[in-house]
């Protein structure tokens, strides 16, 4: 498949009076068309600052110290901000956890999709109403014409989740990035939206960046993932051979101490502390405080990634086993 | 059930409405005088014995916490009877005996940023029940239980001098845990002890809990929108919508066989990690809002199985092999079928 996006070494930073925090760390990867990209980790991991870094939105001081992101074959990086400003909505939509604070209270969601639509689209009021009832109803929401005329109060929380999709998707981008998409939300209205969400970017072919705390959303939903600790991807491929059989202890360590239903366990298993802040990231590989199996090496020694049946996990313990 | 006396809470017929009355400046401006009435909490039964653990588990609005504020004293019970230890909770919000008894029971709240004082220093939140309840009258034995505690919740005694902001999230629900300890409570309502938690923390306070629980005999209602954690957890589960339980039963006939529509709905759409690509029915609509709930069943306006019946007439609980269910469909043998066209879960 073509690739669409492909961030290289990237690093974001955060200068601060006392030391420079580094949130991002030597980041690479690629989404090709159409592709869904699971992005998971535990809060601090660095995953929504590497979505925001992408769309061009880091709040200063935070910024790109160094790395590439090119996207459709165009440096996004650099770019200027009015340019970006073009492409994010048009190129690339984006959907962020709480539907609330992503629509504007004051103006009806007809009005916020139609503005988004003619200031992007070369398209008259009437076509970007139709577009906008037209997209409402296949995001699921009932009675869509009547429904532009609402206000994001009148809507529950389901609803208005559907219309920041929409929203994002109105312009019809080539990418989405969706940070905790279905955080916010209950379990039945979770399932409904991630549906949502699967069926818009096959039939669209957007690709997806789908950035999550919930192992259960990227089984669901993700064709590869990404799994981040402390600013840097610890194991990516695809998501059946990430989850079924990992091989970063971090990632394995994980999944085990999700409970689930079916199997009932005396404990659940746990990691010991929890994730490092980005002012006392430690030295060699970062989990190596808490990785039960740690070598000599990892408190001083980075590991890269490196393939590992079928995916690249960076890890010393596979080197060792290889050799 | 019967017979058993040894039942540390006893709930009968709980209700807990809340008026949503305009002011009556508002009233009397705009000459209408409605007074909305949400039914949070309708009618609710259960009991939880010594030593175990009773999961509330449903989606936002069903009335869980509420649920949980009554029994603390929180909030009053607009009827019904909240049986803790014989004393009836929902009575009387003053007198001795009631202050005396309350220190047998004790909350862990979700969000471990909000639930401890900052301003405080750790030693000081964890002896708060203690001093309340004048539990141990020197210096020095307060000092030393609150070592204990911190230990006992895998902390060490010097954190007894750092303030909540220097702890992070995981660290912070210890501490919660800890002051609930304090005052040797027997029974600890927890309100979603881990949904503000990442998982890997959220494993290390679960592992706690239940430790403390084999260790301490504590008795925990448990409050959580995550079936997951609900059926590592609890002995028993009900399942809540709308106000009503709807199901409960031991937690393993309840996950493995459910029989409420509702209570399947939310085990089909449980997120698979086995990725076992199950086929999911097709959902349909949003909760509603407890202001208007839907006649005759609440559920009925989402439910497969629904009837004219179902949509005028509520159901009663009826308990078929230890599991108690409102449901006509149930009830009537309509689900048992549409059971069979359930696929297996693996």
């Amino acid at each position: 498949m073509k690739s669409l996006l492909s961030v290289r070494r990237l690093r974001v930073e955060i200068p601060t009076r006392s030391a420079t925090l580094v949130v991002v760390d030597d980041v690479s990867f690629e989404v090709a068309e159409g592709e869904i990209l699971g992005v998971v980790g535990e809060s601090g991991a660095g995953k929504s600052m590497t979505g925001i870094a992408i769309i061009g939105l880091l709040d200063p001081p935070a910024r790109i110290a160094a790395g590439e992101i090119i996207f459709a074959g165009r440096r996004l990086d650099n770019l200027d901000a009015e340019a970006m400003r073009t492409l994010r909505g048009r190129q690339i939509g984006a959907v962020f956890q709480d539907p609330l604070t992503s629509l504007n209270p004051l103006l009806t969601i007809g009005h916020q999709l139609v503005q988004t639509m003619t200031t992007h689209l070369d398209i008259s009021q009437r076509e970007a109403r139709q577009g906008a009832a037209a997209l409402l109803a296949e995001v699921g929401v009932p009675a869509a014409a009547e429904r532009l005329a609402a206000y994001p109060h009148e809507l529950s929380g389901g609803m208005r989740q559907r219309v920041v999709v929409a929203l994002a998707f109105c312009c019809n981008p080539k990418f989405v990035i969706a940070d905790e998409p279905t955080t916010a939300l209950d379990v039945s209205i979770q399932a409904q939206v991630m549906e949502m969400l699967r069926r818009i970017s096959r039939e669209h072919g957007t690709a997806i960046m789908l950035i999550t705390h919930d192992m259960g959303v990227i089984a669901e939903l993700a064709d590869r993932v990404a799994v981040m600790y402390a600013g840097r991807i610890i194991e990516i491929g695809p998501t059946r051979a990430v989850l079924k059989s990992p091989s970063h202890p971090y990632t394995r360590a994980l999944m085990a101490s999700i409970p689930i239903i079916d199997r009932r366990a005396a404990s659940l298993l746990q990691i010991e502390g929890s994730m490092p802040r980005p002012d006392a990231i430690p030295s060699g590989c970062a989990f190596h405080p808490r990785c039960p199996s740690r070598l000599a090496r990892c408190n001083h020694d980075r590991p890269e990634l490196a393939p590992v049946d079928g995916s690249l996990a960076a890890c010393w313990l596979n080197a060792a086993t290889r050799t | 059930m019967l017979g058993r006396t040894d039942e540390v809470l006893s709930v009968s017929g709980l209700t807990k409405r809340f008026s949503t009355a305009n002011s009556v400046l508002t009233r009397m401006l705009s000459g209408k005088n409605r007074r909305h009435v949400v039914h949070a909490v309708e009618d609710v039964t259960f009991s939880i014995g010594r030593g175990s653990t009773l999961a509330l588990v449903g989606e936002s609005g069903c009335g869980k916490s509420t649920i949980a504020r009554c029994i603390t004293g929180i909030l009053a019970p607009t009827s019904g009877t909240i049986d803790f230890m014989g004393v009836d909770m929902g009575q009387a919000h003053s007198g001795r005996a009631l202050r005396a008894h309350r220190r047998h029971l004790q909350m862990i709240f979700q969000d471990p940023y909000a639930s401890l004082n900052p301003r405080w220093r750790v030693g000081r939140i964890i002896a708060e029940p203690i001093v309340t309840h004048r539990l141990l009258e020197s210096r020095a034995k307060v000092e030393a239980r609150i070592e204990d505690l911190l230990l006992l919740v895998g902390l060490s005694a010097q954190d007894a001098m750092r303030y909540p902001h220097q702890f992070s999230g995981g660290q912070r629900q210890r501490i919660s845990i800890a002051r609930a300890l304090a005052s040797e409570p027997d029974f600890i309502v927890c309100d979603e002890p881990t949904s503000a938690l990442d998982v890997s923390v959220q494993a290390q306070i679960l592992n706690l809990m239940r430790r403390l629980q084999e260790r301490l005999g504590l008795t925990y209602l448990l409050i959580s929108h995550n079936l997951a954690v609900v059926a590592h957890m609890a002995e028993r589960i009900g399942v809540m919508y709308l106000g009503r339980i709807v199901e409960i039963g031991e937690a393993g006939t309840v996950l493995a066989s459910p029989l409420h529509p509702y209570t399947r709905m939310l085990l089909d759409t449980l997120p698979d990690l086995e990725m076992r690509r199950r086929h999911r029915p097709p959902l349909k609509g949003d909760v509603p809002s407890p202001l208007a709930p839907p006649t005759g069943c609440a559920y009925h306006p989402r439910c497969p199985l629904a009837n004219v019946r179902c949509t005028h007439e509520r159901p009663q609980p009826i308990n078929t092999g230890g599991v108690v269910v409102a449901c006509h469909a149930v009830a009537e043998g309509r689900a048992s079928q549409a059971a069979m066209l359930r696929t297996p879960p693996s």
